[in-house]
């Protein structure tokens, strides 16, 4: 296939809205939405602050099957707030993962995948958006301790923040190239440490660093996929099918603190040197 | 001891055990102290400023890349330690201004650091490891989700340098697009983005709130306090039969948290 | 931040619910489900202030249509608005009428 006609034989994953993000992953692209838009479990804290409420206040969780087995989705809106989580969304995350994590308790092998598109806490709700996170945290350690965790980072606006903690808790990452996963959002950085330290303008800059392809290179993702809904879902339901990790990345202490030990941080970081210390299978 | 450059984690820190030397092989930044609570073991993990700290970035008492994963290793050694062993327990004794924010940070995933750390102190919670924090100045953002947002039960002094928050008051109105004077007014009304631990408080989030005659230089009678609260929280989690996080829900200013999941469990 | 209540007539109650949209600037969110006939509401909530007037006028077009008007569906109408023109507001607006009944009620 000409590579024009390639390009418009995909259809782009990053374009959709989070409910047809989970359709798109879902067998039979069927689902069912649990505390839909339509019961109104809306953020009790932004109203009073002016600002707009979304129904499903940005969080989408949805209840399927992935390759036949039992599955939810919690999938961010990341057109609402940025994707930032208050407590309703960061309720509706962390109490579907602890009950992924009860069902396997009981013998039903229910596994999830969370849709990451968001900068972290919503600054309206703060610390409720923080406690919210440290709960999903929590919740996706306990769950991954029966099912893999998969996390699907897709852009256009990545995962930030504390949710960025919560993707490297996650048992697997798939990213596109318009991805960015970061602890720290670009302008916070570049606020803080000046714009000779970080740019957070400068898009190809920001990109060699948190970039899904950069993420992918380093190890510190692990699957990376062309922006197709289909191959996407193929890859969630190939993670699926490896199985829970032998280590999970998160507990890699060890290997991070040897190959960190050889990074000399008097030199500023460049992606080149991150490649070459972090990069799988390099020589120990 | 120079209390105008030790930080209310390193004084707090070497109060609680008694001035004991902290294990050698971790960096400055990250101290851990194997000590005693009550007659039980117990670890003892704080993050201190490291003036001198190679990663220029992380000197003031933030967690950076390093600090992350020595938490974990910190963490994760006693989970080992103690696989066929009583489960001792661990106290994160926080004082945390942030995360650290940088290029090098970035670039060699220092979200996958705090996750190293917050896995960790999640895992030793499940296996049984009663884990505590005990917040004696700063509590902010990536810094608190890595060390001490998931121990089974928080303390916070009751001082006005005690702080928990997702950014710092300038950032934050640098985001929101507001001033902080405005981010003050709103902080009045909306209890969750207030700066101030009472509120934090009304969050239900806190196991106690801790009255003590100084933070900064505390007596003897605010450490025979301060360990008090721990065992008495001590012997709650050994109590509970259950090693998650449910206790912070019921909040008066956390419904919503509640609703969420009551309606989640009837639509599962 | 301002709400303001609409009502129309209408028909037959609609067959189904419908949710189009997010509330991203520039853009809406439309909730769409039945209500009794004869009465459509609209319930609206928008982030910009001072264009009750405009709203109106556009609504009172919108439903004194053919397909949306007083012959058509009775429903109640949410909308969450962040700023979106009413070229945007009409699309979402025809978008929601245009699912009702769609095989996958809930759409984006």
């Amino acid at each position: 296939m000409s590579g024009a006609a390639a390009l418009l034989a995909r259809d782009s994953f990053v374009e959709l809205a989070a409910r047809e993000r989970v359709r798109a992953l879902m067998d039979g692209r069927a689902f069912r939405e649990l505390i839909d838009p339509f019961e109104r479990v809306t953020s009790p804290w932004l109203a009073r602050q002016g600002v707009v409420t979304q129904a499903d206040d940005g969080v989408v969780v949805a209840k399927g099957e992935i390759a036949g087995q039992p599955a939810v989705i919690l999938a961010i809106e990341g057109a609402f707030q940025g994707g930032s989580l208050g407590e309703v969304g960061g309720a509706k995350i962390a109490g579907a993962l602890e009950l992924a994590a009860q069902d396997n308790r009981r013998g039903i092998p229910t596994r999830a995948v969370i849709l990451f598109e968001t900068g972290g806490v919503r600054l309206q709700e703060a610390n409720l958006g923080l406690a919210a996170i440290a709960e999903i945290h929590a919740a996706i350690v306990d769950l991954r301790r029966y099912q893999p965790v998969i996390g699907v980072i897709a852009g256009t606006v990545g995962c930030f923040g504390g949710m960025s903690i919560a993707a490297g808790l996650c048992s697997y990452l798939v990213v596109t190239r318009e991805a960015r996963l970061g602890l720290n959002g670009p302008q916070v950085i570049e606020q803080e440490a000046g714009i000779v330290e970080y740019d957070s303008r400068d898009r190809p800059f920001v990109w060699s660093f948190t970039g899904g392809r950069q993420r992918a290179d380093t190890g510190l993702a692990d699957v990376f996929v062309d922006d197709d809904a289909s191959l996407l879902r193929q890859a969630v339901i190939a993670l699926f099918e490896r199985g829970r990790p032998a280590t999970e990345r998160s507990d890699a202490w060890r290997h991070y603190l040897d190959r960190l030990s050889r990074y000399d941080p008097a030199r500023q970081a460049t992606p080149e040197i991150v490649r070459q210390l972090l990069e799988p299978g390099a020589s120990s | 001891m120079n209390i105008e450059t030790t930080s209310r984690g390193a004084t707090w820190l070497a109060a609680l055990t008694d001035g004991a030397a902290p294990l050698t092989g971790y960096p400055p930044s990250v101290q851990v102290v194997d000590g005693a609570l009550a007659d039980q073991r117990c670890r003892y993990v704080a993050v201190l400023p490291d003036a001198a700290n190679a990663w220029p970035r992380a000197r003031t008492g933030e967690i950076g890349v390093i600090e992350g994963w020595e938490l974990a290793r910190a963490v994760h050694e006693v989970i080992d330690a103690d696989r066929a062993a009583p489960k001792r327990a661990i106290v994160a004794v926080v004082d945390v201004t942030s995360q650290a924010y940088g290029r090098r940070e970035e670039a060699f995933g220092i979200h996958e650091a705090l996750a190293g750390a917050a896995g960790a102190y999640a895992q030793a919670r499940l296996a049984g490891h009663p884990v505590i924090a005990l917040i004696v100045g700063k509590a902010m953002s990536g810094a608190y989700l890595a060390h001490g947002y998931q121990a089974n039960r928080i303390i916070a002094l009751n001082d006005a340098g005690v702080m928990v928050h997702a950014m710092g008051k300038a950032a934050a109105a640098r985001v929101t697009m507001r001033s902080v004077e405005d981010l003050e007014r709103l902080a009045a009304e909306v209890p969750p983005m207030a700066y101030d631990i009472s509120s934090y408080a009304t969050l239900g989030l806190l196991w106690q709130l801790l009255d003590v005659d100084s933070a900064d230089r505390p007596c003897a009678v605010d450490l025979a306090d301060a360990r008090h609260a721990l065992i008495v929280a001590l012997d709650d989690i050994r109590a509970d039969p259950s090693p998650d996080l449910r206790s912070r829900l019921g909040g008066p200013n956390r419904g919503a948290s509640s609703l969420v999941r009551e309606k989640l469990l009837a639509q599962w | 931040m301002e709400k303001h209540e609409y009502r129309y007539p209408a028909g037959a109650p609609a067959t189904g619910r419908v949710i189009v949209g997010v509330v991203s600037s520039g853009d809406l969110e439309v909730l769409l489900e039945p209500a009794p006939a004869g009465t459509t509401t609209v319930r609206l909530t928008t982030s910009v202030d001072g264009y009750g007037r405009v709203w109106q006028a556009q609504l009172d077009r919108i439903f004194q249509g053919s397909s949306v008007g007083p012959a058509g569906p009775a429903v109640d109408l949410e909308i969450n608005d962040f700023g979106a023109t009413p070229g945007v507001v009409g699309m979402r607006i025809a978008q929601a009428f245009g699912s009702i009944g769609a095989s996958q009620g809930v759409r984006p």
